[in-house]
């Protein structure tokens, strides 16, 4: 019973983990319908940026990724109009965004290799290697500030898309553009700063990932499956559905570890993916 | 008239002679023949090979590389290698074996490298090697585990010290040592990949060799970025020996999640990549109290050879600011003795020829900055110098504590040891 309460615990943290790394890309993937294959790349930076800061300043990991997410956003606005000019506005962005998010991703990383070498980097906190015992449960806080953080980033992005006319209006371009326009509005500014958003939300995403484990500059590699299996399996653009399809994946892997051997934890993800989209191709909480 | 006539003549004729003796030596000289002479007795060594400067293995293959061209500063300070002075050809493999073969073919085919040497790990040195043996190439090998077992190449030869038989050796301290302290069962996990799957399965040979019994045996993906359900599982089986076949990131993880949840075992450890590294030392800091594990050099005082403290010197002075190990004790020192033994052979054997610079090689113990080394007849070291460390009394994360003896103790083998095993591990771990 013990094994069992902790692998759920377990589980959900590595989910709240997972949603924060995906919750970009649910917007830019998902709204957006741009294939940021980049997105996990974006993380790693934060995470280099994490650990700069951290190491010179001596700053809470969580505050630095706060800190730099509006130059985060700033960078992912400048992207994204780097994006429409040279491929969107010429209806070219199917195939020649794909190669131009798979080029920026070579780039950050080959950047980091050049600016931090290629050794493995950490961060220090004086929660990490600290652990709640709550009864029989286990809750390290290396996963479980994560979590917290990572459920308030989706609460704040689904307020902000729910309740803010800035919100609306991204989920306006993400269900029907045109119409966005006849009402007056610019597409490609609304487009920008949902393309901003996501982009800050990986500085956040990248500060939780360094508190978790060690970083070197190709980790993105690791995630990139992951990422976009979750947005899928949340449905296309749901805030919501990301968390919840994060923290099934992470409950599905934990489970699975625990008491099948984790050597099965990614076939049963992906495993769940394919069977959810074979009853609902949409995603559990998509629209369309 | 006629004498004067002759007399310029002769001048004339002279000069001719001396002209033609001039053109024709001109020619010769210029002839492709002596050229290719020339150019080969005054052009560099080249020695090539693929390296991981990008990608999982970079933190191990950039480290390699300067270690490597340490060495060749300082063989080209002494004269170079047959009055010839050594130049290193090498392309980035960027960690995928598929560029491997592409690299080594053009690195014999176009670049005309006069030796090859590996790059670092077992992924990417397989692939070389058809390529080399079709070139019958003496191949110097850095850090491949059992990389030679399907290939059986006379001229093969590698530096790590895993012993004759690497799958078994890497993990026979572990068990020697656990195997004198009454202990029943053991727990089995590492990645699902090449390394780590080799480590465990010579780890559960010599725990079934020891009659302990296995009670966990499992592999996990090298994605997973959670290690507490495993660590759970583990503990699950209450297992006396916990062996881990890991590379760094799983490392860390383990060794993190193993302190949160409060691991309870008797000897946790063995076959954790990663550990050895100055930025996962640092960083997990007295986490790693109590752990056995695999290591092949520490500064401790039974294993200062001639050489090593100056080499450690310059790699640590070049290592300043390229983001590399700061310490580099795990690596580098046989990086540098690779090409070391492989300079040391041609100084010998006095020319290029790889029949005879196998031979040599294979017939030789070298003296190195890593100390003795000698080869078997499967190019593997002829005896294992896995050595078994205990990391002890580590009390902050500070690297200078690293630098000095006393925190990374040598319990095997007994030629080597440089203090006591402290047990079991949830005693060790609260020093």
């Amino acid at each position: 019973m013990d094994l069992f309460l902790n692998a759920i615990v377990s589980g959900l943290l590595l989910g709240g983990f997972y949603a924060a790394v995906s919750l970009g890309l649910s917007i830019s993937f998902g709204q957006l319908d741009i294939v940021n294959i980049a997105h996990p790349a974006f993380v790693i930076t934060g995470s280099y940026v994490t650990y700069m800061v951290n190491r010179a300043l001596g700053l809470d990991p969580v505050l630095i990724g706060l800190v730099f997410s509006p130059l985060f956003f700033v960078v992912g606005a400048a992207v994204y109009y780097v994006y429409y000019v040279s491929f969107e506005k010429t209806g070219q962005e199917a195939l020649s965004g794909l190669v131009f998010f798979f080029g920026l991703m070579f780039i950050i990383e080959i950047s980091l290799i050049m600016v931090y070498g290629v050794d493995y980097r950490l961060v220090a906190a004086p929660y990490i290697g600290v652990t709640w015992r709550l009864g029989a449960v286990d809750l390290p806080l290396r996963m479980f500030v994560p979590f917290v953080t990572a459920l308030i980033m989706t609460l704040a992005i689904h307020l902000f898309l729910a309740r803010t006319f800035a919100g609306r209006a991204v989920l306006a371009v993400a269900q029907d553009r045109l119409a966005l326009r006849l009402m007056g509005a610019d597409p490609v500014k609304v487009k920008q700063l949902a393309f901003g958003l996501s982009i800050a939300t990986a500085a956040v995403a990248g500060s939780l990932l360094i508190i978790i484990g060690p970083v070197e500059p190709s980790v993105d590699r690791l995630y990139i499956g992951r990422v976009f299996a979750i947005v899928v399996l949340g449905g296309m653009g749901s805030i919501g559905g990301t968390l919840v399809a994060a923290l099934i994946l992470g409950v599905a892997e934990t489970f699975v570890a625990t008491f099948y051997g984790p050597s099965w934890a990614p076939a049963v993800s992906f495993g769940i993916l394919l069977v959810t989209l074979a009853v609902r191709p949409q995603g559990i909480f998509g629209r369309y | 008239m006629t004498r004067t006539f002759q007399s310029k003549s002769l001048p004339a004729t002279r000069r001719q002679v001396l002209r033609t003796a001039a053109a024709g030596g001109a020619m010769a000289a210029t002839s492709p023949f002596w050229l290719n002479l020339a150019r080969a007795a005054d052009a560099p060594i080249k020695i090539g090979f693929s390296m991981a400067l990008t990608g999982g293995l970079a933190g191990a293959g950039k480290p390699a590389l300067i270690a490597m061209q340490i060495w060749r500063d300082d063989i080209n300070a002494k004269g170079g290698l047959l009055g010839r002075q050594v130049e290193l050809v090498h392309y980035d493999d960027q960690t995928q074996p598929a560029n491997v073969p592409k690299i080594y073919t053009k690195l014999l085919n176009v670049d005309g490298v006069d030796l090859v040497v590996s790059g670092y790990g077992t992924n990417l040195i397989a692939p070389a090697m058809p390529i080399i043996m079709r070139k019958g190439m003496v191949f110097m090998s850095l850090f491949g585990l059992a990389a030679n077992d399907e290939f059986k190449y006379d001229r093969y030869f590698q530096i790590m010290p895993a012993g004759p038989e690497p799958k078994i050796d890497w993990s026979r301290g572990f068990i020697e040592l656990a195997k004198g302290k009454e202990l029943e069962t053991i727990a089995l996990v590492g990645a699902d990949a090449e390394f780590a799957k080799n480590a465990v399965a010579g780890a559960r040979t010599n725990a079934q060799n020891a009659g302990f019994k296995i009670v966990y045996d499992e592999s996990y993906p090298p994605s997973t970025t959670d290690y507490s359900p495993i660590v759970r599982a583990i503990q699950a089986t209450n297992p006396d020996i916990v062996y881990v076949g890991s590379y760094p990131p799983d490392s860390a993880g383990m060794v993190r999640a193993a302190n949160e949840l409060d691991l309870q075992t008797k000897m946790f450890g063995g076959g954790m990549v990663g550990l050895q590294y100055a930025s996962l030392m640092t960083s997990l800091g007295p986490m790693l109290n109590g752990i056995v594990n695999y290591d092949f050099w520490v500064p401790e005082p039974t294993l200062n050879f001639p050489g090593i403290q100056e080499f450690l010197a310059k790699y640590q002075a070049r290592a300043k600011g390229q983001g590399v190990d700061p310490l580099g004790y795990y690596l580098p020192p046989f990086a540098y003795a690779y090409v070391q033994v492989l300079g040391d052979a041609i100084t010998a054997v006095g020319s290029l020829d790889q029949q005879a610079l196998g031979d040599y090689i294979h017939k030789t113990t070298f003296n190195t900055v890593i100390g003795p080394v000698q080869f078997g007849a499967n190019g593997e070291w002829a005896k294992s110098r896995t050595l078994m460390v205990q990391y002890q009394n580590i009390t902050s994360n500070d690297l200078e504590q690293f630098k000095h003896a006393g925190k990374r103790i040598v319990l095997y083998p007994k030629e080597w040891v440089s203090g006591k095993f402290k047990f079991p591990y949830t005693e060790a771990k609260k020093a």
